[in-house]
């Protein structure tokens, strides 16, 4: 398979039911090589039916699936050599140390990556001689990230990779995952968290009971959720809204609790203050949002990334769902 | 998964990889709590026990001119078999299922059934061993004669091995858990040691009894043992009915066999 020759990962119309739950439904999507590609959304959305359908692990009821020309189900062996994955609740054998597990695996594979180089990429190089029992679950997530890539796959398969990691390993993650793609990886990334979705993806999509609500880059999508821009702040004295939706720049203004929450674009800040002055009202504790991938779903999807939070969340949730 | 596991001669998979599974199979079979000198030291110690009682050495007309002591050794050989077959071999595997790891596996290049093949031959390697342990101190420490047909004794133990590791598979296929596999484990293990004869010798069962110890694969395993020791090359029935066992029970198991 040579360079540009075709999509890495091509998905068409791919249907999965379990029973009376329809899991995947008319899900369509190409990945392209050398691209970090997203698959957002929340839990039982069907994600990972979908890319474990596209490694081989299940098989679809309908529909066709490509990975580098190959097909998942019949071409077991040539895929797996090329695809290295990291499934979402991986158990590892408690009883075997981390590097017996890791010699393991490599060995599976013709040309392995240095395992010296991969485990200090992923902090674990001190971990080697421990029992995979005795690891925290963060440790865990990253051997097995380590395992998705010791065979220098083509393809990376990694799902919720930082579910249970601390802010810092977030990131250190993300770094690894952004050179692993720099290096001409391409990577699919199952994720239900927004931040990791926007710091990673080339392109992303976004999905839902079963389907594809949209598909896209984080800002092009971002920008389906209308207007780009939001200020927030706190009124010093009580003003009428009319006093700001009569600005060019304001599409919207919502009021939760004693804050308010303006949508727009432009200079929408400044126009905003300067007509609060004008009125003789000071804004405080202001805070300058632009629209995210979070606005994109509940625009595109009516609900909310992450399960209903609080009122608060809801009501800007609907504010913006109006806006 | 709902394919096929794939051909078992994978075209770029290193060969060394099967081995390197043996090896992390014998390590967790190793680093066991209950670890497997446990279950393979018993019969040795059976063997003890019993060659030290001076009233298994005497010879009975009702044995066939044998002595008790005599007639122990084929049921333990059976008996490390059985224990190897329906314990050790399907246990670990039903766990690794319950737990996901053979579904981790599953997306590495190994085929799947690498495993299965990594535990039998762990297990045969661990009955080698016992066997021959057995035999060595049958033979050095209680005067036991050299087997009357040694190619018949090894005819009767791989073929046994066969057809016990078959069942063993089979366990494995069904067993949703670890501890359903052991407890599917026992529940064959001890009809079967009866049929064997641990409780009471072959020789003395009634005949009805007898032949229906014939059929079952641990009666005919000690049935071709003990021939093998004692008289000479076994019949043909005892070496048809395991090998059909082998067979039968083989096809059901790969069949049936669950990988998540």
């Amino acid at each position: 398979m040579s360079g540009g020759a075709g999509p890495a990962i091509e998905v068409s119309h791919l249907h999965k039911t379990y029973g009376t739950t329809v899991a995947v439904d008319d899900v369509s999507f190409t990945v392209s090589e050398g691209e970090i590609f997203g698959i957002l959304g929340p839990n039982g959305a069907g994600k990972t039916t979908t890319v474990e359908c596209a490694v081989g692990l299940r098989t679809p009821d309908s529909g066709s699936i490509r990975v580098l020309g190959l097909d998942p189900v019949t071409d077991r062996e040539e895929l797996h050599l090329a695809v290295g994955v990291q499934l979402q609740a991986s158990v590892l054998p408690g009883r075997l140390r981390v590097g017996e597990i890791l010699d393991l695996y490599q060995s599976f594979y013709p040309e392995p990556a240095d395992v010296a180089e991969l485990t200090g990429a992923l902090g674990l190089g001190e971990k080697l001689n421990d029992y995979y029992k005795a690891l925290s679950g963060g440790q865990k997530q990253r051997l097995s990230i380590a395992l998705a890539l010791i065979g220098r796959p083509k393809i990376a398969v990694l799902d919720e990779m930082t579910t249970g990691l601390d802010p810092r390993a977030r990131r250190d993650t993300w770094d690894l995952i952004a050179s692993v793609r720099d290096r001409g990886v391409t990577i699919v990334l199952v994720t239900h968290y927004m931040d990791e979705a926007e710091r990673l993806c080339d392109r992303l999509a976004l999905i839902d009971q079963g389907r594809i609500a949209a598909i896209g880059t984080p800002a092009g999508l971002a920008e389906t959720a209308g207007g780009g821009k939001r200020v927030r702040f706190v009124p010093s004295s009580p003003f009428a809204d009319g006093l700001l939706t009569s600005l060019p720049e304001v599409t919207s203004v919502a009021r939760l609790g004693s804050h308010v929450l303006v949508t727009g674009s432009g200079q929408l800040v400044n126009a905003v203050i300067l007509s609060l002055h004008a009125a003789g009202v000071s804004a405080d504790d202001v805070q300058l949002e632009s629209a995210t991938l979070e606005d994109a779903f509940v625009r595109l999807t009516g609900k909310l990334l992450h399960g209903g939070h609080g009122e608060h969340e809801i009501r800007e949730a609907e504010a913006v769902a109006q806006s | 998964m709902g394919s096929a596991p794939g051909s078992l001669l994978p075209a770029q998979t290193p060969r060394q990889a099967f081995w390197k599974m043996v090896q992390s199979e014998a390590k967790l079979a190793r680093r066991q709590p209950v670890g497997p000198a446990l279950g393979l030291g018993m019969p040795v110690v059976l063997l003890v026990i019993f060659g030290s009682l001076p009233a298994f050495h005497k010879h009975y007309a009702k044995l066939g001119g044998l002595t008790f002591f005599n007639v122990y050794l084929p049921i333990l050989l059976a008996l490390v078999l059985a224990a190897l077959a329906l314990w050790s071999l399907p246990t670990p595997l039903a766990s690794y299922r319950e737990q996901g790891i053979l579904r981790r596996l599953s997306t590495t290049p190994a085929p799947p059934p690498w495993v299965l093949g990594a535990q039998l031959a762990l297990n045969a390697w661990q009955a080698v061993i016992a066997l021959a342990v057995l035999m060595a101190v049958g033979i050095a420490a209680f005067g036991v004669e050299a087997p009357k047909s040694i190619i018949g004794l090894i005819l009767m133990l791989l073929v046994s091995m066969a057809a016990l590791f078959a069942l063993g598979l089979l366990i494995a296929a069904i067993a949703p858990t670890g501890q359903a596999a052991g407890a599917i484990g026992s529940a064959i293990f001890f009809p079967m040691m009866f049929f064997a004869g641990l409780w009471v010798p072959r020789n003395e069962m009634p005949a009805a009894l007898r032949g229906v110890s014939d059929f079952t694969p641990l009666g005919a395993s000690v049935q071709g043992l003990q021939s093998s020791l004692f008289n000479g090359f076994p019949s043909v029935q005892p070496l048809l009915v395991l090998l059909a066992y082998a067979i039968v029970v083989a096809v059901l198991a790969l069949r049936f066999f669950r990988w998540e």
